[in-house]
């Protein structure tokens, strides 16, 4: 992903890229419902966490 | 010899100590915020409000009585189970936003389960040195658990057309037997009749990394963990950084015999291994290795 050899400034460019893509793919997934998945699943008592299910 | 803390000098034992002590306080602090819910404990059930739909950055059981927000982890596993979706773009875009600011950072200071395994490693038993061509084997499986048990093996949910139970969940995760399987089984009478081969197994598991911990400093961080795979791929990028002074290092090689996760930071200081705790920072006579988290520096970087 990044080479020893890069920049300071292009090192901050490649952050600030990984920042939108970031947010853009969390808006993404919330508006694809993801979120509402997440919630579904941390609501109840996964047995599978658990070691039973 | 001396370090220099504001104005104070201060020596590198007494350094050592603070810095120790620091951590274990924001290690204790993030642990109690990540499971809050504290009622849960007693009532034996977990807590379902809102605030769940929302990831912590931490490998923390959604499932733990008192967890206040979700595993990513488990998310991951879950929404890339359904079958309407392949991978989960909005926990892997909050992670990825974790991970370009903090870095493994969060392993150091703010992972519940990280805590545990320091906790266990100050128990005074002799220290394993793992031979280096295994430990370079070893370390590699955690990025394998994360490709393919985390985000491959659930993404064949949409090819297969139906759900896939979330693997690592369900056969590795130390955590979640810790946090959510001893906890709700103790308490929970229905749950005690269900016990079965499966929470055996997941036992052992969790008994295997206890004693491992004892004797080798942060296993499952450096073999298993794929939260801490996918924070070491921005390790390098991060916002906080560690900075290695070659002109001021007088070459006593402490900062590698303080290291948890077995990095030479004179050679690596951003090495995708550290978890940026702090000790070889503390632990340097000569104060060659800092830590930054400026976006602008003056000059390059001693690093670069």
């Amino acid at each position: 992903m990044w080479s020893p050899s890069l920049s300071t400034a292009a090192r901050n460019r490649l952050r600030a890229a990984i920042v939108a893509v970031s947010v853009v793919a969390i808006a993404a997934g919330a508006t694809c419902n993801e979120h509402l998945t997440v919630l579904a699943k941390g609501v109840r008592v996964c047995l599978e966490c658990m070691g039973i299910g | 010899m001396f370090g220099m803390h504001g104005n104070r000098v201060r020596r590198p034992s007494e350094r050592v100590r603070r810095q120790g002590r620091a951590r274990t306080l924001v290690q204790c602090a993030c642990a109690a915020l990540a499971n809050g819910y504290a009622v849960g404990f007693l009532r034996g059930k977990v807590f379902s409000g809102p605030s769940k739909a929302l990831c912590v950055p931490v490998l923390n059981c959604s499932s733990c009585p008192g967890a206040l927000g979700s595993c990513p982890i488990g998310a991951l596993q879950a929404v890339g189970g359904s079958t309407r979706h392949t991978v989960s773009f909005y926990v892997l875009g909050t992670l990825a936003l974790f991970g370009v600011v903090f870095g493994r950072l969060i392993c150091g200071f703010a992972c519940p389960f990280g805590f545990v395994q320091d906790l266990l490693a100050r128990i005074p038993l002799p220290k394993v040195v793992v031979p280096a061509r295994l430990d370079r084997v070893l370390r590699k499986v955690k990025y394998l658990v994360l490709g393919f048990l985390v985000i491959g093996l659930p993404a064949m949910a949409v090819v297969t057309g139906g759900n896939v139970a979330p693997l690592f969940c369900k056969f590795l995760c130390p955590a979640g037997t810790l946090e959510a399987g001893l906890p709700l089984v103790a308490t929970n009478p229905s749950l005690q009749r269900l016990v079965g081969f499966l929470f055996n197994w997941k036992v052992l598991v969790l008994v295997a990394v206890v004693v491992l911990s004892t004797i080798v400093r942060r296993p499952f961080c450096k073999w298993l963990c794929p939260l801490g795979a996918f924070y070491s791929l921005f390790n390098k990028l991060s916002l906080y950084r560690m900075d290695f002074h070659a002109h001021a290092c007088v070459g006593c090689g402490k900062c590698v015999r303080a290291c948890p996760m077995c990095v030479d930071v004179r050679k690596d200081p951003n090495s995708p291994e550290c978890i940026r705790c702090g000790a070889c920072k503390a632990t340097c006579p000569a104060n060659a290795i800092t830590t930054s988290s400026k976006l602008t520096q003056k000059g390059p970087s001693p690093t670069d």
